[in-house]
C-alpha cells in the first residue's frame, strides 16, 4: 500500500516539477508548483511526518503559491515567447542534464544502498508534539532569534516604503 | 532531546546580541512616540548601546564556554570578531552625524537598523552551529540591503539596494544548500559534531561533503565579495550611502569572514586538501581583478570598493594556509583593514558634499593645501592600504604571507605580493592628487571636520599606527584564540 502510494504521488510530483519548466505561460507554470508540494506533501505524510505534511500544505501549498500567483498577476505577465537560445545551450544542455543525474543517481546508490536506511513509518518523532517539544527545548535560541529576523524584514519594508524622511 | 532551559551563564554569554537587539527596538518606539527630539539623539543613544554591547562581549569572553546546548560558543575568536565588528558599529556612527544632518536623513530607523544588523554579526562570530549561522547571516544582510536603500528618493541607492537583495538572496540560497547537503550526509549541523563525524569511522562519502563545502564557500564568497562572486560591490558601495558603505566593507565581511574560518578551519578541516584549491583559485583571482580593475577607476567609492575586494583575496589567502598562523593572520588582517577601510571611508564622507556630488578622484586635488590634518589622516589610511611598514596594513600583509609560505603556497604567496605592488599605484594616485595639484571646487566647498568625524578620522588613525608598532599585543590575542578554536 505505501509502495503503491508512494510510486502514485512520487510521479505526479516529477511529472508536475517537468511541467512547470516546459508551460509557457507563468500561471499554468505556478499551478503545476501546486501539484509538486502538495504530493511532497503526501510523500512526507508517508515517511512518518506528520507535522511537515501539514506545514507543507499551508505554507507552501497555501501561502507561498498565493504570493507567487499574486505577483504574476500583479506583474501581468503573459505567456514567454522563444527567442534564439544560444548555441552553447543547445549542444550542451541535455548531455549535461543527464550526466547530473547520472551523478546523483550514482552517489544516491552508493550510500544508500540498502532500503534499511529509509523505509515508510520508520520515523516516530514527526508528530506536532515532537516539534513543538524540539523548537522550545533544544532549539529555543534559533527559534527566538528568528523573531529578530522577521522585526527587521517589517522595518525593512517601513524605511522603504514610507513617503519621505521627515 | 533533555529539556533545558536556558541558564544565567546562557544569557549572560549572548548579551551583546540581547542588549543589541532591546536598544533597537527601542529606537523603533521612541522614533514613533517622541514628538520633539534633540538633534542626535539616536546617533548618542546607538554609541551608548555599542558602548554597553561591548562591555557585555569582554564580559561574556572572561568566561569563556558554550551557551545554548552548543549552539553558541563564546571565545577568543568570538570574542574578537564582537569586538571588532562593535568598534566598526561606532566608528560608522560617529560618521553618519554629518551625513545624516546633510542629507536630511536623520531617523532612528538608521540606526535601529545598524544595531540589528550588529546583532546578526555578533550571532555569526559566536554561532558553533550551521542553523545559528544562517540565522545570524540573515538579519545581518538583511538589515544591511535596507541600509544600502535607505535613502529612498536616490535612484543610485535604490538600485544598489535591489542589486545587493537579489544576488544577496541567491547566494545565501546557495549557502544553505551547502548546509542541507551537509545536514543530509552527517546528519548534524553542529560544527565539532560534524567535525567528529568526518574524521570518525562512518565517514560519509566525500562528494557530498565536497559538493556542500563548495556550495557554502559560494554562498560565504559573495558575502565577502570574494571573485568570482564579487560584481555586486562596485554597484552597492557606489550607490549607497558612504557611511553604508563604509559599514558593508568592514562588518559584515569582517563577520562573514570569521564564518569562513570557523566552520572551514573546524567543521571542514577533515576535507581540507579538497576545498584548499577552490580557496586558492578564489583568493588568486579576488587578489587579481581587484588589484586590476580598481587601476581604472575614476570614482572613489568605486576604487575602495575594488580595493576591498583585492583585500578580501588577501585575507583567503590566510585561509587557504589552513594553519592557525594563517587564522591569526586573517583576524588581525581584518582588524587592521576595517580601521584604514573605515578611516578612508570617512574622508570621502567628509568630502562628497550634500548629495553626495563630489566622489571623483579629481575632487580630492589640493586637500592638503585647504584641510591639511583630513589629508594627513587620509595619508595614514592610504599607506596602510598599501602595506608600508609602521601601519597596520604592513603587518597583515607579512604576516598573511608568512603564513602562506609557511604552509608551503610559495606561488600563492609571490603573486600576491606582485598584487599588493600593483595595488600602491592606485592608492598613491589619490596621494598624488592631495599634495601636488591644486585645490577642486570640492576641496573650496569643503566644511572644516565636524567633532564625529574628527573623531571618526584620528580613532582609526591612532589603531592603525598602534597595529603597525605594536602588532603583537593584538597577534599573541589572535594566535591563542585561533589554536584554542580547535
Amino acid at each position: 500500500m505505501d509502495v503503491i502510494l508512494f510510486l502514485v504521488f512520487a510521479i505526479i510530483a516529477v511529472v508536475c516539477a517537468i511541467n512547470v519548466v516546459v508551460q509557457a505561460h507563468p500561471i499554468s507554470s505556478a499551478v503545476s508548483l501546486v501539484g509538486v508540494m502538495g504530493s511532497l506533501a503526501v510523500l512526507y505524510l508517508l515517511l512518518g511526518a506528520e507535522f511537515l505534511a501539514a506545514a507543507q500544505v499551508i505554507v507552501y501549498a497555501g501561502a507561498v503559491m498565493v504570493l507567487f500567483v499574486f505577483v504574476i498577476m500583479l506583474l501581468n505577465a503573459g505567456a514567454e515567447s522563444r527567442k534564439g537560445h544560444s548555441l552553447m545551450v543547445q549542444v550542451l544542455a541535455v548531455p549535461l542534464l543527464v550526466t547530473l543525474l547520472g551523478l546523483l543517481a550514482y552517489i544516491v546508490q552508493r550510500i544508500y544502498r540498502s532500503d534499511t536506511t529509509v523505509h515508510f513509518g520508520g520515523f516516530t518523532h514527526g508528530t506536532p508534539q515532537d516539534v513543538g517539544r524540539a523548537l522550545f527545548t533544544g532549539y529555543l535560541l534559533p527559534f527566538e532569534v528568528t523573531s529578530i529576523l522577521i522585526l527587521i524584514a517589517i522595518l525593512g519594508a517601513i524605511v522603504l516604503a514610507r513617503k519621505e524622511i521627515d | 532531546m533533555p529539556i533545558s532551559f536556558p541558564t544565567t551563564l546562557d544569557l549572560g554569554r549572548f548579551l551583546p546580541e540581547i542588549l543589541l537587539t532591546v536598544f533597537g527596538t527601542l529606537f523603533m518606539v521612541l522614533d514613533a512616540v517622541l514628538q520633539k527630539r534633540s538633534k542626535n539623539l539616536f546617533g548618542h543613544l546607538t554609541l551608548l548601546a555599542l558602548a554597553a554591547a561591548l562591555g557585555a562581549s569582554l564580559y561574556a569572553g572572561s568566561e569563556p564556554g558554550p551557551a545554548f546546548g552548543g549552539m553558541l560558543v563564546v571565545d577568543g575568536f568570538a570574542t574578537f570578531f564582537r569586538v571588532l565588528v562593535l568598534g566598526v558599529g561606532m566608528l560608522i556612527v560617529l560618521s553618519s552625524y554629518r551625513f545624516l544632518a546633510r542629507e536630511n536623513a536623520e531617523t532612528g530607523e538608521y540606526h535601529a537598523l545598524l544595531l540589528f544588523s550588529l546583532a546578526g554579526q555578533c550571532l555569526m562570530a559566536s554561532a558553533n552551529d550551521l542553523i545559528m549561522v544562517f540565522i545570524g547571516l540573515e538579519i545581518s544582510s538583511i538589515a544591511s540591503y535596507v541600509l544600502a536603500g535607505y535613502l529612498r528618493d536616490d535612484k543610485r541607492a535604490n538600485e544598489a539596494a535591489l542589486k545587493y537583495f537579489l544576488l544577496g538572496s541567491f547566494a545565501t540560497a546557495f549557502f544553505l544548500y551547502g548546509v542541507a547537503i551537509l545536514y543530509g550526509s552527517t546528519g548534524t549541523v553542529k560544527l565539532d559534531q560534524i567535525h567528529a563525524v568526518l574524521t570518525g569511522p562512518n565517514a560519509p562519502f566525500p562528494v557530498f561533503v565536497t559538493l556542500a563545502a563548495a556550495l557554502m564557500l559560494v554562498g560565504l564568497g559573495f558575502k565577502v565579495s570574494a571573485a568570482p562572486f564579487q560584481v555586486w560591490a562596485p554597484d552597492v558601495y557606489q550607490g549607497a550611502p558612504t557611511p553604508v558603505a563604509a559599514f558593508l566593507s568592514a562588518a559584515p565581511k569582517a563577520a562573514a569572514f570569521a564564518v569562513f574560518l570557523r566552520i572551514f578551519t573546524t567543521a571542514l578541516e577533515p576535507i581540507g586538501t579538497a576545498w584548499e584549491p577552490l580557496a586558492w583559485g578564489s583568493a588568486l583571482a579576488s587578489m587579481t581583478i581587484g588589484n586590476f580593475a580598481a587601476l581604472l577607476q575614476s570614482n572613489i567609492k568605486r576604487m575602495l570598493a575594488y580595493s576591498s575586494i583585492a583585500h578580501a583575496g588577501y585575507v583567503l589567502v590566510a585561509l587557504t594556509a589552513r594553519s592557525d598562523t594563517g587564522t591569526s593572520a586573517a583576524m588581525f588582517y581584518l582588524a587592521a583593514y576595517a580601521l584604514m577601510n573605515l578611516g578612508a571611508f570617512a574622508v570621502v564622507t567628509h568630502l562628497s558634499g550634500k548629495g553626495e556630488r563630489y566622489l571623483t578622484l579629481d575632487d580630492f586635488a589640493g586637500l592638503a593645501q585647504k584641510q591639511p590634518f583630513t589629508a594627513a589622516m587620509l595619508t595614514i589610511f592610504l599607506l596602510s592600504l598599501i602595506g608600508v611598514p609602521l601601519t597596520g596594513g604592513f603587518f597583515g600583509k607579512f604576516y598573511i604571507f608568512k603564513a602562506a609560505l609557511d604552509s608551503h603556497l610559495v606561488w600563492l604567496a609571490v603573486l600576491g605580493l606582485l598584487n599588493s605592488a600593483v595595488a600602491a599605484y592606485y592608492y598613491l594616485r589619490v596621494l598624488v592628487m592631495m599634495y601636488m595639484h591644486d585645490p577642486s571646487q570640492a576641496v573650496q566647498e569643503a566644511e572644516p571636520l565636524s567633532h564625529g568625524l574628527q573623531l571618526a578620522l584620528v580613532l582609526p588613525a591612532l589603531g592603525t599606527l598602534f597595529l603597525g608598532i605594536f602588532p603583537n599585543w593584538v597577534l599573541e590575542f589572535a594566535g591563542h584564540s585561533a589554536a584554542l578554536m580547535k
